[in-house]
């Protein structure tokens, strides 16, 4: 539990730098895995819950800014891990900590170093978060080794190929399906959801479990025939990295889905979903990543804070309304956050219901699912 | 839902004196409300009995009450305004308590009055403690283990059940917790249980298992009547349970929560606001949390806003009030824009990219005797708040923002430094005051972090940030030089980093703060700047609101355009002799600039404030005021000018060295108000006018100082130079006391001379207020104390128009004052205060600066003289601005101070040339004797109808014998009966005036006291001969204020209350009308005048 913290003025020479493709350098120390690696940069907004962040499958490819400036101040533990692993590429922030809270496993700084990912502090991550914002999201090289010169390092975030039109879902997915520890043993015949893994996050299987279930897990290949075969009483679509319109196999397995099964999508699964509804993504300037979204509901008018993390978003006017009823969207920027099959018993949200990190206000579509199965 | 469209008049009510507890935030939060009411086109009506607030400017509401804020005044206004609706949540507990008594009065229901914001169930299941543990339980949240109690033989009981000490007791229906307290022996139980029943309005206290030592967290929250809700922030408190939230140093947002002990919180405050019932607006829940397992308690909510709230406005950007009044008129969160960014919905929760440290600020050093241990009871008189990019830098800012001379986190080798370890181990455990930096030692001394958050329950994470601070600290000295540090770039980047001040720096390295900073700028080290923005620069941002960090990149954007710049500096923290009535000057002199079409700068450090409101001034920094932040910012948005003397005493200091750095300072010259304190100086200057001084003379040692006070006669007052609020400034009657008082007075001093005047006994004061262009002087008003002379002028009582003094003694005072104004060259405001000695008018000192009574004559005579004296200064005349005479009233107001001595039991409740009073009310009545009543029933001692009184005049004069027989007499004819001391009563019954004789309370028993304690006495007018006070005048007052009985020291006095009952018995009815109409003829357009 105990390391090493970054006090004197030598240890915070600021040796290692983040290099974006528009040749902005943003430069800072290592407090992490002395790796140099090739991400794209998003900021994050939230206040709590970085391990959730880390360990979300859907960051995969990813180097997060957290706006937050202080970091690493509840450690590291098991239970809030998100997956069994830290997903992100790399970490930029303003001040690393050690730990102080009694759940508290191990520190942050130890985390990155076990999992092997890069980290620097002393960014100043306002700075970096008013570029991302005004410019968009950047590809950017990590060199948190600091002997690589500024400028090949730009050259090779350039060269980068970045995470449009990639498949970082099959990454992330399980490598073959498993059962979610159910939490009610003895109770015979809980009904079967199926969860595709693009990424999912443990908090959904959680949910899922909570609410009754049994809970399967698929890898994200899994075809639409060998998941019916199982008579899953309904299935969900998980979140997870990168570009939707890369997964092809996804959607058609989606689209055979629809009308034999009730569906629910979260994030990546509601954009698939859209995506099998004849919509089509398109990437957000610089994506919602953080805690704090106000997301209407159109049909009742309530609002909810919720949890988000995506950078492609469906087009509104993609959607056939015979076919799909957009039933939900951003307060901030009126992008579609939600919406429902008008055939068939799907419906699909672009924020995480899930929460893990962030506020529980969307936690009911669970239940909403539950009612539809 | 849009805006409610069946009511169209509003009755809001402020929060009335600044007390502890319940200081100027209030004023924040309802002058927010009225500008957002107003916006939405309803017709606002406001009652406040607090002058010196800027809600109660007449431009803020149609209708501006200042009256009592009783029930009965209240009533009064509610039949000649028939409002639609009331809403009670901006104005503390006090408008709360006042919603809960005139609902339950009937007058709500017999004038169909609704109430928004919060229903009387509401305020009902927040406030009583039964209701609300029962509400809890619904919800399934834990609370301490606890029961109320009535009376001591319930509570008794209640202890039994809980089992293990400490306990906590809090009184119910009180404010900051007053008379609250934590018991560990049956004796502290027995005694803080007995003050807290008698204390509360509902004889109740609450009982309570001990969760000391736990973590502390409040969070703030909105809620809208479709049942929308969201956390605007959360707050963590660094001391833990047991200090009261408004003692404790806070950061926001909670540094050490993961993100599922956090949404623990979360949840638990949006269902606890639905489960109260909370419909419309905000409210903060506070919590308890164990640091070792993380179980959760909820401690207390109040369905209103409050001084976290404030904070939480000022922290994030989100001004919780604004939207809490539209919400409270039926709009819903979604339909609200983000005030900040302008793009964004309200419904939504801030994200912080920086931290907030908050700092409390105490005036123990005014309360000799009172014990400075914090509890749960609230004893801070004000706070700071500073933001920084890092907590290292919030930290540092904050405790420079105190302005206590620690230019940081900074230890003081002359203080705690020459304590042993055993007493540095012993300060660490007790909260007090002096804590942080007590801790601060022991970390120095190389006490572990694990053994001191033992020690103390401080969270580890906050004290390895400082215990970080204080090795760098370290390595900052072991490099030995300025020269040395500035050969090493890298470290003196990382002490800017880490929030050191120049002044800090230099105090390590033997340099002066001059140096430090040529040094650093050399290096070109300059802070960044950066915006509040409410959402972590996620979007464009609208509002000019920033703060200053190191260690960044570059800094946003500084204003543009053509406009002349000028800066407005505020006051830092509220303290005792300056508070709220600085910062009314300096709202008034951002809103008359801005009329003008000047753009301003504000600088403050202090969150309660309106002038902290970004919606205040053209560009708000939320900054200390110190010399190396306010000439930072005055260079990087190119100011033209700044104004020092709105903000009190921490401005004006800093003046000449805001010169010296090239600050173009506006206003009478910094020289010209320094010569003004010069006491050899203004000697020269009255005797060139004319006029007559008390005997004086300066002394910077002992020696000089006692042949002084010799050559001059006792009694001399004695004080230190350039210190407000009268800061160890006492009578001294006898060579005796002399050495003790002056020796303080030294210390205070700092090195500077102290001034010894004759004391001039019997005398009346008077101060006068006065503006000046440099071509014309104009009186603003003459005031008359009511107090007895020697009592510090914030402290006394005053009335204008004057009432006692003759037209030749006002025509001298008048021509003094404007002679004075025009050999100091003020450009701007001047106070100025007087003695009047049986027609002798004596000049007491003037100085040229914004006074604690602007806001008061102001209200009084329509005039709004700050906004004034700022266009002056900015190069208008006042010939050109319309204001030329003073002003002729038809009405009368009077002043009256409210002091916080119930709050420091053991403390000598005296009134001395010492400020010590934290807030003050007006009486404002078209009848002189009207006036005084309303000003008494506003200050919370009402004069009783009938009764006994006790009167005792010790003066040998004849004059004042003659005077006491005629009061005598009227008082028995108003249906009083009289108690006097033997002498006294003989002399009375001699010229037939019954009055009963009682022992004086070093005479035998049953005394003057006795009779107090058993009901017989309910007014105590005690006139003292003048000499040395005597011990029994002490304790009478003493028991006064504890009794809450009024005590009435001047024959002056007594005439006004005499006046008043007079006045009471031939209108039995309070008559209430608005400021706008007493000021009719005065009220002018332009010029600041909203």
């Amino acid at each position: 539990m105990k390391t090493q913290t970054v006090h004197g003025a030598r240890q915070r020479e600021k040796k290692a730098f983040l290099a974006l493709a528009d040749a902005t350098i943003f430069r800072g120390w290592s407090c992490g895995a002395p790796v140099d690696r090739l991400g794209e940069v998003v900021f994050n907004t939230g206040m709590t819950g970085y391990q959730e962040i880390l360990t979300d499958p859907s960051y995969a490819g990813q180097f997060i800014a957290f706006t937050a400036p202080e970091m690493g101040n509840t450690g590291f533990n098991r239970e809030d891990m998100e997956s069994n692993a830290l997903q992100a590429s790399g970490l930029l922030l303003r001040e690393m900590n050690p730990p102080s809270n009694w759940r508290s496993e191990e520190s942050l700084e130890t985390a990155l170093l076990r999992w092997n990912t890069p980290a620097i502090a002393g960014v100043d991550t306002r700075a970096l978060t008013l570029k991302l914002r005004d410019g968009g999201t950047q590809k950017g090289f990590l060199c948190t080794t600091g002997t690589m010169p500024e400028a090949e390092a730009v050259e090779q975030a350039r060269a980068w190929v970045g995470l449009d039109g990639q498949d970082y879902a099959s990454i992330v997915t399980t490598k073959c399906p498993y059962e979610w520890q159910r939490q009610n043993a003895g109770v015979v015949s809980h009904p079967l959801v199926a969860v595709l893994d693009y990424g999912v996050k443990f908090n959904t299987l959680r949910q899922l479990s909570a609410h009754g279930f049994h809970v399967q897990v698929f890898p994200a290949r899994t075809t639409a025939e060998d998941v019916l075969q199982l008579h899953p009483a309904g299935v969900l679509l998980s979140n997870g990295p990168a570009d939707p319109a890369a997964l092809g196999y996804a959607v058609k397995t989606v689209q055979k889905l629809l009308g034999r099964v009730p569906l629910m999508g979260i994030c990546l699964g509601h954009q698939l979903l859209a995506l099998a509804l004849g919509g089509r993504t398109r990437r957000l300037k610089f994506g919602h990543h953080g805690c704090n979204h106000p997301v209407q509901d159109l049909r009742t008018g309530m609002v909810e804070i919720t949890s988000q993390n995506h950078n492609y978003v469906v087009e509104a006017d993609s959607l056939d309304p015979t076919l799909a009823e957009i039933t939900h969207i951003s307060l901030n920027d009126r992008t579609v956050e939600g919406l429902a099959c008008k055939a068939f018993p799907a419906f699909s949200l672009q924020y995480h219901p899930e929460a893990a990190p962030g506020p529980h206000d969307a936690m009911p579509a669970f239940e909403r699912f539950t009612r539809m199965l | 839902m849009p805006r409610r469209e069946d009511i169209s008049k509003i009755l809001l009510i402020g929060a009335g004196p600044i007390v502890i507890g319940q200081a100027c935030e209030f004023d924040y939060s309802g002058a927010q409300a009225c500008k957002s009411l107003r916006e939405e086109g309803y017709e606002v009506v406001l009652v406040n009995s607090n002058p010196a607030t800027i809600m109660t400017d007449p431009g803020f509401a149609e209708r501006t009450y200042i009256e009592p804020l009783t029930v009965e005044a209240l009533t009064a206004i509610i039949r000649r305004e028939r409002p639609d609706a009331l809403l009670p949540t901006m104005g503390g507990q006090t408008a709360l308590n006042l919603a809960v008594e005139l609902d339950a009065a009937g007058i709500l229901d017999r004038y169909r009055v609704g109430l928004i914001g919060a229903t009387t169930e509401v305020i009902r299941r927040a406030e009583d403690r039964g209701l609300f543990k029962k509400a809890m339980e619904e919800i399934h949240l834990e609370m301490p283990k606890s029961a109320s109690a009535h009376c001591m033989q319930d509570a008794w009981a209640i202890r039994e059940q809980i089992d293990s000490w400490p306990v906590i007791i809090r009184p119910g229906f009180t404010m900051g917790g007053a008379g609250g307290g934590i018991a560990r022996t049956p004796e502290e139980f027995e005694a803080i249980c007995a003050n807290g029943l008698a204390l509360s309005p509902v004889n109740e206290v609450l009982i309570e298992e001990s969760v000391l030592g736990w973590k502390e967290f409040e969070m703030e929250v909105m809620r809208d009547r479709k049942g929308n809700a969201c956390i605007v922030c959360s707050i963590e408190n660094l001391d833990p349970m047991g200090v009261h939230t408004g003692d404790s140093v806070t950061v926001a947002p909670a540094q050490t929560l993961t993100d599922r002990e956090y949404q623990r919180l979360r949840d638990a405050s949006l269902a606890v606001m639905r489960v109260i019932g909370v419909e419309t607006g905000g409210a903060n829940v506070q919590f308890a949390m164990n640091p070792h397992d993380g179980r959760l308690v909820v401690i207390e909510m109040n369905p209103r806003v409050s001084r976290s709230s404030a904070l939480a406005s000022k922290a994030t950007g989100f001004p919780i009030a604004k939207i809490a009044a539209k919400l409270a008129v039926g709009y819903t969160l979604d339909e609200l824009p983000n005030d900040i960014t302008k793009s964004t919905p309200a419904c939504f929760e801030p994200s912080l990219d920086y931290v907030v440290v908050k700092v409390p600020r105490f005036a123990f050093e005014k309360f000799q005797g009172a014990d400075d241990t914090l509890t749960t009871q609230m004893k801070s008189v004000g706070e700071t708040m500073a933001m920084g990019r890092t907590f290292k830098q919030a930290l540092q800012k904050a405790f420079r923002s105190l302005e206590i001379g620690r230019p940081g986190l900074s230890g003081r080798p002359d203080v705690e430094g020459r304590m042993t370890d055993e007493e540095v181990a012993r300060a660490v455990a007790r909260p007090s005051p002096m804590r942080w930096f007590h801790v601060r030692e022991a970390l120095a001394r190389g006490r572990p972090v694990k053994a001191l958050a033992q020690a103390t329950a401080i969270d580890p994470w906050f004290l390895r940030q400082m215990a970080e601070l204080v090795a760098f600290e370290a390595e900052i000295r072991s490099i030995g030089s300025l020269a040395a540090l500035e050969k090493s770039p890298p470290l003196f980047a990382q002490a800017k980093e880490f929030g050191f001040s120049d002044k800090q720096l230099a105090q390590a390295l033997g340099e002066s703060e001059a140096h430090v900073r040529e040094a650093r700028e050399r290096l070109g080290l300059l802070p960044q700047y950066s915006m509040v923005d409410t959402c972590a620069a996620e979007f464009d941002s609208a509002t000019p609101y920033f703060y200053s960090s190191y260690g960044g990149e570059a800094s946003e954007v500084a204003g543009e355009g053509r406009k002349k710049k000028i800066m407005i500096l505020g006051g830092g923290p509220n303290r005792i002799g300056q508070g709220i009535e600085f910062d009314y000057c300096c709202v008034h002199a951002c809103r008359s600039l801005r009329e003008a079409g000047m753009e301003t700068v504000m600088v403050n450090s202090n969150p309660e404030t309106v002038s902290t409101d970004y919606d205040t001034s053209d560009r708000l920094y939320f900054e200390p005021v110190t010399l190396e932040d306010v000439v930072a910012i005055y260079r990087r948005e190119g100011c033209h000018a700044a104004i020092v003397q709105f903000g009190g005493q921490i401005p004006l200091n800093l003046a000449m060295e805001l010169e010296q750095a090239g600050v173009n300072i506006i206003g009478t010259r910094p020289e010209d108000i320094e010569k003004a304190e010069d006491r050899e100086f203004f000697k020269q200057l009255a005797e060139q006018i004319g006029v007559k001084q008390p005997a004086n003379g300066t002394a910077s040692n002992m020696g000089d100082a006692l042949a002084l006070a010799r050559r001059i006669g006792f009694p001399v007052l004695v004080r230190p130079s350039f210190v407000l609020g009268g800061r160890a400034m006492a009578i001294v009657y006898t060579e005796e006391f002399f050495e003790q008082f002056c020796s303080e007075a030294f210390s205070v001093s700092e090195g500077r001379p102290v001034l010894i005047d004759q004391f001039l006994e019997d005398a009346v004061e008077v101060d006068v207020d006065c503006i000046a262009d440099g071509q014309l002087q104009v009186i603003g008003a003459v005031m008359e104390h009511i107090e007895k002379a020697g009592i510090h002028s914030g402290d006394s009582a005053c009335i204008i128009p004057p009432r006692s003094l003759s037209a030749a003694v006002l025509e001298r005072i008048r021509s003094h004052t404007v002679d004075l104004a025009r050999v100091l060259n003020v450009r701007g405001l001047m106070n100025v205060q007087y003695a009047v000695q049986n027609e002798d008018v004596y000049v007491l000192e003037a100085n040229p600066r914004a006074s604690r009574t602007i806001p008061f004559v102001s209200k009084a005579t329509g005039i709004p003289l700050a906004g004034l004296a700022a266009r002056v200064m900015a190069g208008e005349t006042l010939a050109s601005l319309g204001f030329t005479k003073e002003v002729v009233m038809h009405h009368v107001a009077i002043k009256e101070a409210v002091l916080p001595f119930a709050r420091f039991p053991g403390c000598h409740m005296l009134l001395t040339p010492e400020m010590h009073s934290t807030g003050e009310v007006m009486g404002i009545d078209l009848d002189p004797g009207m006036a005084f009543v309303k000003s008494q029933q506003a200050a919370g001692n009402p004069l009783p109808h009938g009764g006994g009184v006790f009167v005792s005049v010790s003066g040998e004069r004849p004059a004042d014998r003659t005077e006491l027989v005629e009061c005598a007499r009227e008082l028995v004819e108003l249906g009083y009966r009289i108690f006097s001391t033997c002498g006294t009563a003989t002399f009375l019954r001699e010229v037939g005036i019954p009055a009963q004789a009682a022992f004086a309370i070093s005479e035998g028993r049953p005394h003057v006291l006795d009779l107090v304690k058993e009901g017989s006495i309910g007014w105590i007018v005690n006139v003292p001969s003048g000499c040395r006070p005597q011990l029994d005048e002490v304790t009478m007052r003493t028991e006064a204020i504890r009794r809450g009985i009024p005590i009435t020291t001047t024959l002056r006095g007594l005439r006004a209350a005499l006046e008043g009952l007079h006045t009471l018995q031939r209108h039995p009815e309070l008559e209430v009308m608005s400021l706008q109409e007493y000021n009719r003829d005065t009220a002018r357009k332009g010029a600041g005048c909203t």
